[in-house]
């Protein structure tokens, strides 16, 4: 019998297996192929929904799902968080003391925002990367009662079009309080221009200037001084706020980086193949990977259907037919009630589309479509 | 010449080449030499703008097939 190991029960693992079982409906019933999944949480959040939590327009308990009931019932579905990775003997240690065998593994365990990696970050800044965090800043926007909002990216991030949303969706809110004369924005990034797609900068730019946030390129915050209230960039400039939203950083899962899997913990994977460098038998999608495209649902999702099909194959055939080309697709919400979107990939860069209601409302579908969507059903 | 390690950004348009840089460079020792691979235009210059801004070495830079080579050192 072929043992697959999904190592990791989010969007990408769970579309992966769920992809593997309806490939390998047959030989999974004759006991010729498994499939297991090892995951940290019997639940399953959908993170993009965070954003909303943090606006007051979407309940906490909106974000969850069982994770068990969105996977096909052929899969052996254990939460049992993987612990050490034997990769020369195929073998994956757990939590519970017990050991996976595998003849195909994959990992997809995400990625975690670390606020330590810029001194005083955690104590001073809001986020939305955690429930807890989410909520949290939803209360500083409702008690917020005007000053100064600055807006602060890490690198690398989950999301790349979060910072943006954050300030559209924050206009609005204070827009919709009638407080925006009491309110300023200020804006930063770590690169040159306002996002890392020259498309969308090069849209959103000329929106900031007509709702006057200001923003500053080149800026990596070095510190927070959180009693002057300023942010100190790597490149010498500073910031003052009264309130400090950030996109934190992000690392890998730290269990990847004891298992010495990967610096940071992203590890190194083939851009086409996805298979971990240096291993045929062992892969790697979505956040985890260290490869130059965005951390996105998207990302895990199209990396998910090529490495299904291949993983089918290969269990059953032997030999991978498929490449993943570098595949993503993110909205954009671009205020409360207009978005857009930017499709790309390793070749073809994005052509944004001007913002509108009816992506909006799509995206709003989407929110609740996303089940469907890790269950295999869209 | 050192060893460098390669930072590979072809065919990045997001985060792109610059961003995929600045992480690797938070994941470096002071004097680790790192080399991007870019398929951008505009990495050739926004990459040496930024690294002379916060203070690192540009140590070389360089085009073959359409593939930008950009080789820096960690000065602090
Ligand atoms: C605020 C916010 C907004 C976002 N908006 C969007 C958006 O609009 N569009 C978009 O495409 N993406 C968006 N994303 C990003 C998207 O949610 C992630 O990129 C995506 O979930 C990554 O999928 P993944 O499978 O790599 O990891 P995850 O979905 O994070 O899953 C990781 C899984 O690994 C498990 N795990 C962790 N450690 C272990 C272990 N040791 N052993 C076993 N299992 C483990 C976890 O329990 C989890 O089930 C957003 C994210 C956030 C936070």
């Amino acid at each position: 019998m072929k043992r697959i190991l999904i190592v990791g029960g989010g969007t990408g693992g769970t579309i992966l297996a769920n992809n593997l079982a309806r490939r390998l409906r047959q030989e999974i019933d004759s006991a010729r192929v498994s499939v297991t999944m090892l995951s940290a949480s019997a639940r399953h959040m959908y993170q993009p929904g965070l954003l909303y939590v943090a606006f007051g327009k979407m309940p906490a308990s909106d974000l969850y799902a069982d994770e068990k009931a969105l996977l096909d019932p052929s899969i052996h579905f254990h939460v049992d968080p993987a612990e050490s990775f034997d990769l020369d003997h195929n073998e994956v240690k757990a939590k519970s003391g017990k050991a996976y065998g595998y003849d195909y593994l994959a990992i997809c365990t995400g990625s975690r925002p670390v606020l330590a990696a810029v001194p005083g970050l955690m104590e001073n800044a809001h986020h939305v990367y955690t429930e807890e965090a989410a909520t949290k800043t939803a209360e500083a926007l409702r008690t917020f009662q005007g000053g100064r909002i600055a807006i602060v990216t890490g690198v690398p991030h989950k999301c790349p079009m979060v910072p943006l949303e954050l300030t559209f969706m924050m206009y609005d809110y204070f827009k919709d309080r009638e407080l925006l004369d009491k309110v300023s924005f200020t804006y930063t990034y770590p690169i040159g221009r306002i996002h890392s797609l020259e498309n969308v900068a090069k849209w959103a730019a000329p929106e900031f200037d007509r709702m006057g946030v200001r923003y500053e390129t080149l800026f990596n915050a070095k510190e927070v001084d959180g009693v002057k209230k300023r942010v100190h960039s790597e490149e010498g400039s500073v910031v003052e706020f009264d309130l400090l939203i950030t996109v934190p950083p992000h690392k890998g899962m730290e269990v990847l980086e004891q298992n010495k899997l990967g610096t940071s913990g992203w590890i190194p994977t083939n851009r086409a193949t996805l298979a971990m460098e240096g291993r045929d038998n062992v892969f790697v999608l979505g956040d985890t990977t260290n490869l130059p495209i965005s951390k996105a649902g998207s990302t895990a999702h199209y990396e998910a259907e090529v490495l299904g099909e291949n993983l089918a194959r290969l269990a059953t055939l032997g030999g991978a037919m498929r490449s993943y080309e570098g595949k993503v697709f993110c909205f954009i919400e671009a205020g409360k009630d207009r978005a857009t979107y930017a499709s790309f990939d390793y070749k073809n860069p994005p052509q944004p589309q001007p913002p509108s209601r009816a992506i909006h409302w799509f995206k709003l579908a989407y929110n609740r479509l996303y089940w469907n969507s890790v269950r295999g059903l869209l | 010449m050192s060893e460098a390690r390669i930072v590979d950004a072809r065919g990045s348009f997001c985060p792109g080449p610059l961003m995929e840089l600045i992480a690797a460079m938070k994941a470096a020792s002071v004097g680790d030499e790192l080399e991007v691979l870019s398929t951008d235009r505009g990495s050739a210059e926004d990459i040496p703008e930024w690294i002379k801004k916060v203070g690192h070495t540009m140590v070389s830079s360089s085009e073959e097939g359409g593939v930008y080579h950009l080789r820096v050192r960690k000065a602090k």
